[in-house]
């Protein structure tokens, strides 16, 4: 299996107060390679810390993470993180921040900016290589961001809320934008959101979280064609159900058994 | 938005004419003691004197104002030499700033003109006590706005750096110094106002070459020229607001993002 979590858990720690939270109880999942999994749950679930010790980020969790049958230790450009927040750096030019990873990696001037060029091509960007960030519009600055990301080549993709606060016009744009990238590039791609209209359009398969601690409550595998309609009755059926269970995790008041 | 017509340019100067003219109006009817306080016109003549006769006689303005010049670029290069790095180490070790902070947090409080006799005790009159007054007096602020600066950048910037493989010397060059160059700045320009601020005072208290606006203003006291007094003040104000417009440019050259 191309991406395997294993018996992944995480508390957390509040010294000053004594006290312990549970974010994620256990989850275990294989993933396999190429494919878009969406993470979809209540808000405050632990999806995003479930990224992020995908990504390495984290340094205290139960459980192990093997990519392409290496264990992840720390964080690396293999698996690229795209936040919520953009995370560019607001003194590196839009071509700059794409170039970031790469010139960490030690290439040359010349050879980074081309290869950078070619993702500002890709991206339809073409014409605002020396703007910064705050010159940006969101969409423009999360593409900047994701094209960061995917400049390195990694082995698997993970997106924290990416499209998170774009504007519905605009997140639109970029879901489109998105699914168009991976018929090019065919990425795998790991995805958070609360936003479910969004995880039936984009994904092959939508795993749905419960409530904290985070545990998965059931995986949907949609097998409609791509590009997809927004208002098809496969998707309406899926949309339906996950809504479903997500409202029921809402309102169900009993603890939780983990 | 209101227009920038020339008309309104010249209107923010009217109350600073208006200023003049009354005080030159109070002067000249002798309502106002010229060795109180000379007219603009006199302080104009003074000014003119301190050009072309000096004060003393023979020591020129403009070799004042290099003698200052120079006592203030030593002692607040090696401010920055210093603060700087340190500063930066401070912002970017909890366990650096732990052990520096009792220090700094002790000696920051002591007036930089309260060091002038031990200044002069250790290091005799002249620029090596001068430069030595002024060094702790820009140091405090670069030290600390620099630190801050550091403290101030958002962590997911550093995460992010750490998804492109960055290793700790890639986020402390790439993200930790560039991040904190705003404050950075900041912390020169209020360093080196303090800095101007604190010369003035230690050539007060004597120098050994003879040259100095400080030292200039004290002589024209000394034998009782209240115009080259106000002259020596203004032109010690115009310098100090040159010297931050140089700084201000200069961040817009070299930092031109939001």
């Amino acid at each position: 299996m191309y991406l395997e979590l294993v018996r992944i858990g995480k508390t957390f720690l509040d010294e000053k107060q004594g006290t312990k939270t549970c974010a994620i109880a256990q989850i275990d999942l294989q993933i396999e390679k190429g494919r878009f999994i969406s993470f979809v749950g209540p808000s405050g679930c632990g999806k995003s810390t479930l990224l992020r010790i995908i990504s390495g980020l984290e340094n205290s969790f139960e459980g192990e993470v093997f990519l392409d049958g290496k264990k992840i230790l720390e964080p690396h450009s293999e698996v690229g993180l795209v936040f919520q927040q953009y995370a560019l750096f607001p003194w590196r030019t839009m071509c700059e921040n794409i170039e970031m990873g790469l010139e960490i990696m030690g290439m040359g001037k010349a050879e980074r900016r081309a290869v950078a060029k070619e993702y500002i091509r890709l991206f339809g960007m073409e014409g605002f290589e020396r703007l910064y960030p705050c010159q940006l519009s969101g969409g423009m600055q999360q593409r900047v961001a994701i094209a960061r990301t995917l400049v390195m080549n990694p082995k698997v993709v993970l997106m924290d809320e990416p499209f998170g606060s774009l504007d519905s016009q605009t997140r639109n744009d970029m879901q489109e934008f998105l699914m168009d990238l991976r018929q090019k590039r065919n990425d795998t791609v790991l995805f958070v959101t609360h936003n479910v209209d969004e995880a039936v359009f984009l994904s092959d398969q939508i795993v749905v979280l419960s409530k904290r601690p985070a545990r998965i409550l059931r995986i949907f595998e949609i097998n409609c064609s791509k590009p997809r309609d927004r208002t098809s009755k496969e998707a309406n059926d899926i949309r339906r159900e996950v809504i479903g269970i997500l409202r029921r995790e809402r309102t169900d008041t009993s603890p939780v058994v983990s | 938005m209101r227009l920038k017509k020339p008309g309104f340019i010249m209107e923010r100067y009217i109350p600073l004419l208006v200023l003049l003219c009354l005080w030159q109006v109070l002067c000249s009817l002798g309502i106002v003691a010229s060795y109180v306080l000379p007219s603009p016109t006199e302080i104009a003549v003074g000014f003119w004197d301190l050009l072309t006769v000096g004060m003393p006689p023979g020591h020129l303005l403009y070799y004042h104002i290099l003698y200052s010049l120079f006592r203030v670029s030593v002692g607040f290069s090696v401010a920055c030499v210093f603060g700087v790095p340190l500063g930066l180490l401070m912002g970017w070790s909890h366990r650096f700033h732990d052990l520096f902070s009792p220090i700094t947090e002790i000696v920051r409080p002591i007036p930089p003109l309260a060091w002038i006799p031990i200044a002069i005790v250790w290091l005799g009159i002249g620029i090596k006590s001068a430069a030595f007054i002024i060094f702790l007096g820009a140091f405090f602020p670069i030290l600390l706005n620099t630190a801050s600066g550091v403290i101030a950048i958002n962590p997911i910037l550093i995460d992010a750096a750490k998804t492109l493989n960055a290793t700790q010397r890639d986020i402390f060059f790439k993200v930790l110094v560039q991040g904190s160059l705003p404050s950075i700045f900041v912390g020169m320009r209020v360093g080196m106002g303090i800095a101007w601020m604190t010369l003035v005072a230690a050539e007060f208290s004597g120098v050994k070459e003879g040259y100095g606006l400080g030292f200039m203003i004290m002589t024209a006291r000394d034998i009782q020229r209240p115009d080259e007094i106000l002259a020596g003040m203004i032109v010690i104000g115009i310098i100090g607001f040159s010297i931050d417009w140089l700084f201000r440019t200069w961040e817009s050259r070299i930092r031109p993002w939001g």
